[in-house]
């Protein structure tokens, strides 16, 4: 089943999704693991698996001294895609690719897309990749069935927006605000209407990321988003508290 | 040759190289930096302030100095220096800045950001940033802000913040990630004042086209000096803007050699340097906005570098040079740190010049040929900045005993105040 009708189907009985986040082998494969076991039993629906990249420079300090940690500690690419195999096949929810370009492009695009489709990922996510060198990697992935999921941002003109929305499958991700990830988001008015105006370019369904942590958020979102995004503060959650923290913070998000 | 001619091919690439490797939330910013900057470029009132506001605030035109007694030690080519480190704040970087910060008004943005390495391009950003009344941030790597403390001293006198970067290797390139997240957060007020040929287009073109000033001038200098066009013309390479900037005075002459000099470190073979044309360690990777030759391993993650010269101590190279590298256009070599210390003393004995430690890389490979060139050949280097901020690198370098208990005295001095 591809990215969008697993969306559609989950929709069915959940009104807003969640996808979550684990940046691959920090603090180490094993935490990983025990990360994802916390999020399938919440119910999580989607979960981006973050290649480590030396130079992240679309992340926030937690994230860039979890991708610079993982690195030292010696994560590979082939330990990215045996970790998300088993992720996979072990949990309910769909698993994503989330990285920097290069580590696409020194593999080559074909490789990432077939070793991606094998580990059993739905897509990916590559923010510092723009569409204008997104052809030949989108053709690749419509052949393979994998998507490539596009950003869109509070900086986006209609006519950007009407590009990214033409080149988009399985769903958006809406940039809720300036800034890398990591800080606190207000949500307010121009959130709502930042995804009514991506709506108006694509049919697709909408996350929204950045600064999500709390219900509160979560509520807000309720009925303009279809899943909600949440990255920084549930790695923060596991470094402060742990497996039963991390269970506490998803068991209150999704309450 | 008009390698910025895009009109059979995409906007901002040279051959393969180049691009825009950049989050979408900067698309906006990007596009409007390009729209201004093609109404500069256009604009030949725009070039006219250009110069002359570098006429009298850092007193170009920098001159062209005959070095007698060097040619006439090596007993080779006729030796000529472009002297860019007589420039206000002193090295080359003050061109692009102030360029820049021309445009910074056009676009009618308040802040400035920069990375900076040596700290001559931060050096130079605060400068233009006092002058110009802007806020402005400099970004450095920590391990950089303890090697060019006297830097960061006129800096933050200047009225500039200064952040110590923590992340990676506490260098350059960690600096370049650190204003792309400032960027990325307060591009509505700020303009990122990227300090070399490197980044996302059309920072490449543009930083190349600031700093043809040294290579206009440099031409019709040597041609009004020795009534000819120079054999061989050098340059040192940290990101290529210095050299970008004089090689532009030379690129139709089929006569005229380019030679791009990298950071050796400690040499072939040590994974200890920076040379990504020179030696053979490097492959085309996409980092920091665009697609150009990395120091990186197979899986795409940037290796360390070293250099001695902490302004050529980065991952990449300017795109335009990698495309001109491939072609055969432009030749690159490495000076290792141990010649650039013998070559250092050699020029402030025999010359009394002091080039910056960056800036003697395109010395040691220079003096190294014209040795064995013939007398009525030409060569011509440029001394992209002066010396001066080195004082504790190369003091540690000659090992330099007075230095040292200078500086030692200093120190007790400081302690006794603080009791
Ligand atoms: C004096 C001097 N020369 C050269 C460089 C290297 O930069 P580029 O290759 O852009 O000229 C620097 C950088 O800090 C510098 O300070």
């Amino acid at each position: 089943m591809g990215l969008e009708a697993f969306i559609a189907e989950r929709k069915q009985d959940k009104d807003l999704l969640v996808m979550a986040h684990v940046v691959c082998g920090y603090p180490s494969f094993e935490d990983n693991l025990q990360e994802l076991e916390i999020m399938a039993e919440a119910g999580v629906d989607l979960v981006e698996l973050q290649f480590p990249f030396s130079e992240p420079s679309a992340d926030g300090p937690l994230f860039v001294r979890a991708n610079e940690q993982s690195l030292k500690a010696g994560t590979t690419v082939d330990q990215c895609f045996e970790f998300m195999k088993l992720a996979s096949e072990r949990f309910p929810f769909k698993v994503l690719m989330m990285g920097y370009y290069n580590t696409v492009f020194k593999m080559g695009e074909d490789v990432f897309v077939r070793r991606l489709k094998e580990a059993g990922g739905v897509g990916y996510i590559l923010p510092d990749l723009p569409v204008e060198e997104s052809a030949n990697l989108h053709q690749l992935s419509a052949d393979a069935g994998i998507e490539p999921i596009i950003l869109m941002t509070p900086t986006s003109s209609d006519k950007r927006l009407a590009q990214l929305g033409a080149a988009s499958r399985g769903m958006v991700y809406v940039v809720a605000r300036k800034g890398v990830t990591g800080s606190k988001t207000n949500m307010g008015d121009d959130v709502v209407a930042l995804i009514d105006r991506c709506r108006q370019h694509t049919n697709v369904p909408m996350g929204v990321g950045f600064g999500i942590t709390s219900k509160a958020d979560m509520d807000f979102l309720r009925g303009s988003a279809d899943l909600a995004i949440v990255g920084t503060a549930a790695l923060k959650t596991w470094e402060e508290s742990g497996a039963e923290g991390l269970r506490r913070f998803f068991a209150e998000l999704l309450a | 040759m008009d390698i910025f001619d895009f009109s059979d091919g995409r906007e901002g690439y040279y051959g393969e190289y180049g691009g825009v490797f950049l989050p979408e939330i900067l698309h906006a910013t990007i596009e409007e930096l390009i729209e201004c900057f093609r109404e500069c470029k256009a604009d030949p009132k725009f070039w006219q302030e250009y110069v002359s506001l570098l006429q009298n605030y850092s007193g170009r035109p920098t001159p062209v100095t005959y070095l007698e007694n060097l040619s006439r030690e090596l007993g080779g080519a006729q030796i000529y220096v472009k002297r860019d480190d007589l420039n206000h704040t002193g090295s080359h970087k003050v061109n692009n800045v102030m360029g820049q910060g021309l445009l910074t008004q056009r676009l009618g943005k308040k802040r400035v950001i920069a990375e900076t390495g040596a700290g001559q391009h931060g050096f130079a950003t605060a400068t233009m940033a006092a002058k110009f009344g802007f806020d402005c941030k400099i970004y450095m790597g920590a391990v950089d802000v303890a090697r060019q403390r006297p830097n960061v001293f006129w800096m933050e006198n200047l009225g500039a913040e200064v952040i110590a970067v923590e992340d990676g290797q506490k260098t350059l390139k960690d600096a370049v990630n650190e204003c792309m997240r400032d960027w990325v957060t307060n591009m509505a007020d700020t303009h990122y004042i990227l300090g070399t040929a490197c980044g996302p287009h059309p920072f490449p073109e543009m930083v190349s086209w600031f700093q043809s000033i040294i290579g206009l001038e440099a031409r019709e200098q040597i041609v009004a000096q020795t009534g000819r066009l120079p054999n061989r013309v050098y340059a040192c390479v940290g990101g290529g803007s210095n050299a970008m900037g004089l090689f532009q005075g030379f690129f139709d002459e089929p006569n005229v050699e380019l030679i791009g000099c990298e950071a050796g470190g400690e040499g072939v073979g040590s994974y200890m340097h920076s040379a990504r044309l020179a030696y053979d360690d490097a492959s085309v990777g996409v980092a920091q906005g665009y697609k150009t030759y990395f120091l990186q391993n197979d899986e795409g993650n940037m290796s360390e570098t070293h250099s001695v010269a902490a302004g050529l101590d980065y991952i990449g190279v300017n795109p335009i040079f990698a495309h001109l590298h491939d072609q055969g256009k432009v030749r690159f070599e490495a000076a290792t740190d141990a010649e650039v210390k013998e070559t250092l003393k050699l020029t402030m004995r025999t010359e009394g010049l002091i080039p910056a430690l960056e800036s003697t890389h395109g010395f040691v490979v220079a003096l190294k040929e014209a040795a064995t060139m013939a007398k009525d050949e030409i060569v011509l280097v440029n001394m992209s900045g002066r010396g001066d901020k080195d004082i504790f690198t190369i003091a540690d370098a000659l090992d330099d005993a007075k230095w040292k208990s200078f500086i030692g005295g200093k120190a007790d001095q400081y302690r006794a105040e603080k009791k």
